[in-house]
């Protein structure tokens, strides 16, 4: 097969609640050949393994189903090629729902992979007891005493497994968890034929990957000259044209909103970042001092010259865990003398609950006085004049999940028995939530094994 | 020297990391950045952010960017679902930096046409 000399790849969902509008424009209003989806944050598996717990069927972004029963026959028609994590903790799950959307919309002949092998939970007490610590990278703690509450864990798996996927003909590509910029750099080592060796290939891959990886956000979305963005609300989603030598140009489909631009593109390599020159990934370290932009003009913007190193000998491993419980909530009050009567209406609370037996320390409890300069705390100096009205946000956390409830049935009652001007309160009585901690960790990349396999509609049934 | 906001030499991109946040400040020009680098240390920008950070502040380099990326290692009250701040992410902490009143050359001033 002789490669192509330029691939189009887009990402049209930056994480799991981005807007449905990204992808259905991108496949209709110009050309693709790859249209990416990333579903997952730490905190999603943990919910998605919940969902499964409770149903065998759940564990996957149901989004993702929602959009393919959108835009799947254009895409097939248009020849996208269309590659997602939207597997979450179940992907062979998520894959049975899409191919029931090829059913629906008599697709036969679409070819479905999915690609598992980076949910470690029901292998975790083997590799423990293999010797494996799971030392917390942060804090260096190591996970024997905390491993009853863990509720997910999944190693990054790289892009390798996804341009296995499309070499076997893959059309959909369904991954659990898997870096993001893998989802990216998978379809270009499919059409370029990239090894492990091509290190400065697999860089500029990653460096591409990040690039897209949220969206709208290297478009002019959440750009700090915002004004002089135009046409926000029909912003283009982000579109990367690769070429075989690792070179590419970041842009966006003509006549769509937002900006591609020198600027615009360096805020999203800002997003996240820790130390530039050592972004590691499964496939390589990327060196993000490395490269020079080129802004071409006309929402073109070119990047060469991106160098990496030799990938580590681990994965990294992304853990969650219950880590207690927490619970907010607020009520809007009016003024005259609005944050005073929000002061007040703290401090009663706090006193109520402490008359009923019941104290939080200050690491356990938050006030927050919203309009009253809460983002940006000892940096923007107030005004000197009173807010019209604030926003009273209050939160408990902690070990005792009755405790952090009794704190919510505090917060309504101020609306008769606090200051006059409470309000809003329509949400009703705040309740506990989990909060799911995450402990990440490495571990041994021999330790993993990747599968991909393909699935097509059968005559009677899912395969 | 004219008294300027860090906002009129730079831009700013933040996010979550962990239980910190980091802080991507973009110079507008060549001689912004090489003002910067000497200028915003992590002394700088770990006292601006003394009301917010309660940890450290790491500052790296990229240079081919006009990126001085800062990492403020205690800024969201837990992190993650343990924060109960509402900008539980860091989201707003870019602009918060840029809220920064300092003395700028005026070659750097004339740099971003400012």
């Amino acid at each position: 097969m002789k490669s192509k000399d330029k691939v189009l790849i887009a990402n049209g969902q930056g994480f799991w609640g981005d807007s449905i509008l990204g992808p259905v424009r991108l496949i209709e209003e110009g050309p693709l050949d790859y249209l990416t989806l990333d579903y997952l944050a730490e905190v999603t598996m943990s919910i998605m393994q919940k969902l499964k717990t409770r149903d065998p069927s759940k564990g996957y972004a149901t989004d993702f189903v929602t959009l393919l029963d959108r835009v799947l026959p254009k895409a097939m028609e248009r020849g996208v090629k269309i590659v997602a994590n939207a597997g979450g903790v179940n992907p062979m799950a998520c894959k049975d729902a899409v191919l029931e959307v090829v059913r629906k919309h008599g697709l036969e002949g679409v070819k479905v992979a999915v690609v598992e092998g980076d949910d470690i939970l029901g292998g975790l007490d083997g590799l423990m007891e293999g010797g494996e610590a799971f030392t917390n990278m942060d804090t260096g703690a190591p996970l024997a005493p905390v491993r009853d509450q863990v509720t997910s864990a999944n190693v990054y798996l790289g892009a390798f497994p996804i341009a296995e996927a499309l070499n076997q003909g893959a059309d959909i590509v369904i991954t659990g968890r898997g870096t993001d910029p893998g989802l990216v750099i998978g379809p270009l080592i499919h059409e370029f034929g990239w090894t492990e060796e091509d290190l400065d290939q697999l860089a500029a891959g990653t460096v591409a990957g990040h690039i897209l990886e949220c969206g709208a956000q290297c478009t002019g979305g959440n750009y700090t000259d915002w004004k002089s963005i135009e046409n926000m609300a029909m912003i283009g989603y982000p579109i990367v044209e690769a070429c075989p030598d690792g070179t590419f140009t970041v842009t966006k489909h003509e006549g769509t909103g937002g900006r591609v631009s020198r600027d615009t593109v360096v805020h999203q390599l800002s997003y996240e970042m820790g130390d530039p020159a050592n972004y590691i990934t499964p496939d390589v370290v990327a060196d993000f001092t490395s490269f020079q932009l080129h802004d071409q003009g006309n929402n073109r913007v070119r990047i060469s010259g991106v160098k990496g190193a030799p990938a580590t000998p681990t994965y990294k491993v992304s853990m969650s865990f219950q880590d207690g419980w927490k619970s907010v909530g607020q009520l809007t009050i009016s003024g005259p003398d609005a944050l005073a009567k929000a002061r007040l209406a703290s401090e009663i609370v706090w006193d109520r609950l402490k008359y009923d037996g019941f104290e939080y320390s200050a690491d356990e409890r938050l006030v927050e006085f919203v309009g009253a300069n809460v983002c940006h705390e000892g940096v923007a100096v107030p005004g000197s004049e009173e807010p019209t009205e604030v926003v009273l946000r209050l939160g408990v956390k902690g070990p005792d999940r009755a405790k952090v409830n009794r704190f919510g049935s505090e917060l309504v009652p101020l609306v008769t028995s606090g200051p006059p001007g409470v309000t809003g309160f329509a949400g009703g009585r705040p309740k506990a939530t989990e909060i799911i901690g995450y402990w990440p960790a490495l571990l041994d990349k021999t330790k993993v094994r990747s599968t991909v396999s393909v699935h097509e509609l059968q005559p009677g049934g899912p395969s | 020297m004219t008294h300027a906001n860090l906002g009129q030499i730079a831009y700013a991109r933040s996010g979550d990391k962990g239980e910190g946040s980091n802080v991507g400040v973009i110079a507008r020009s060549e001689a912004a950045y090489e003002f910067l680098r000497t200028f915003l240390t992590e002394a700088v920008v770990r006292e601006h952010f003394k009301g917010i950070n309660h940890g450290g502040v790491r500052r790296f380099e990229a240079p081919n960017m006009g990126v001085l990326n800062f990492l403020l290692e205690d800024s969201l009250g837990g992190g993650g679902s343990a924060s109960l701040k509402t900008d539980a992410q860091g989201k707003t902490h870019g602009l918060a930096l840029l809220r920064m009143e300092l003395d700028v050359p005026d070659e750097v001033l004339k740099s971003v046409g400012s």
